[in-house]
């Protein structure tokens, strides 16, 4: 089995979790932006982070063989104070030529508050202007239908962004289908408690297809499994779905949303 | 029903168990709790979509921005159904 992780938060994650991903067949992991579970002091908090995202996580990731690749903004847990958002974003465009960066990412909503759909707009023109991958965080538990709602409506208002090159993350049953309808990449995250269960994920496939989604585990520092995609994709196999079916949806297709961004280049890895 | 059957059975077992905790608790219970039976409800619902319809249930389902943030944590039930 081959996979791509496309969405893990590795800064929170020990060494173990390296190998672990490796030795079950991770070709390559792409770490976004992320809250700290704390708020940051200041706009030199996330400047470091920025560092460590695209300078010491890519050299301990490299440790194991395996490439990392980062996405940046200011989270949307921390987006309500609109004067820090202003100046983080300013430090963003610094960091975008390095060469693991894909893109602006994990944007979003978190409350669905007027502040935070502000600092949306502001992470759209900057992706927007420097023509960068969007990556989108949609709203836990009873905030998600509607924070993704008017997610996509921002999206959308903006004629620049091509729904193809934009990937919205965290969907579940009820959010998936207006995604898929508007063009946009989705992803499946699979949580233990608060997201998607491997089982739905794939009952998500069977429904709705293997074009333009993925699946990633998002792990971090809370309750979150590392291994959670290739689980999935045993669930898959179980079910009785082929191992190219397994393989596009593990591997092929976050290759062909990633590789959008030209610095996303993997060496080969057989199936 | 071979592959999932067991499975289910012992999460309908563990809701069962969390309602008889309830009860057993002392205190009243908040709006998640209405929200939760209510959510049960569209388990009766055929269709094939019973998963989305109990995420509807426990979702917002207003339109317009709210003024601002006060918290940073979802609750799992949106309140204005109570």
């Amino acid at each position: 089995m081959r996979y791509i992780e496309p969405h893990a938060h590795m800064v929170s994650r020990v060494t173990d979790d390296y190998l672990a991903m490796t030795t079950a067949g991770c070709a390559a992991v792409c770490e976004p932006a992320f809250w700290a579970g704390f708020d940051r002091s200041g706009p030199a908090g996330f400047y470091d982070y920025f560092c460590q995202l695209t300078e010491h996580e890519p050299r301990r990731a490299a440790k194991f063989g395996l490439p990392h690749f980062s996405w940046l903004c200011i989270n949307p847990k921390e987006s309500e104070d609109v004067a820090l958002a202003r100046e983080v974003i300013a430090l963003i465009p610094q960091f975008l030529e390095r060469p693991n960066v894909l893109g602006i990412g994990e944007i979003g909503l978190n409350k669905n508050s007027r502040n935070e759909l502000k600092v949306l707009e502001m992470h759209v023109e900057l992706a927007a202007q420097r023509g960068q991958l969007i990556l989108v965080h949609t709203p836990h538990l009873e905030d998600k239908r509607k924070g993704t709602r008017l997610t996509l409506d921002v999206l959308r208002a903006d004629r620049r962004i091509r729904p193809e090159r934009c990937i919205i993350d965290h969907v579940e049953e009820h959010t998936i289908q207006m995604v898929l309808d508007g063009g946009f990449w989705a992803g499946m995250t699979l949580y233990p408690e608060t997201k998607c269960t491997g089982a739905r994920a794939v009952d998500m496939v069977e429904r709705y297809g293997l074009e333009r989604l993925w699946m990633n585990s998002a792990c971090d520092w809370g309750a979150s499994v590392p291994l959670a995609v290739p689980y999935a994709a045993m669930e898959m196999r179980r079910r009785g779905h082929g191992p190219e079916a397994v393989d596009r949806l593990i591997y092929e297709n976050p290759l062909r949303f990633c590789r959008q961004c030209p610095k996303f280049t993997l060496p080969v890895v057989p199936v | 029903m071979d592959l999932y059957y067991l499975e289910a059975r012992a999460k309908l077992i563990d809701v069962a168990a969390f309602l008889d905790r309830l009860d057993r608790a002392e205190g009243e219970a908040d709006f998640r709790l209405g929200a939760f039976k209510q959510a049960m409800g569209r388990l009766e619902s055929g269709g094939g979509d019973r998963a989305e319809q109990v995420l509807l249930s426990l979702s917002d389902p207003t339109a317009e921005p709210i003024p601002a943030a006060t918290t940073k944590a979802a609750c799992g039930a949106w309140p204005g159904n109570s």
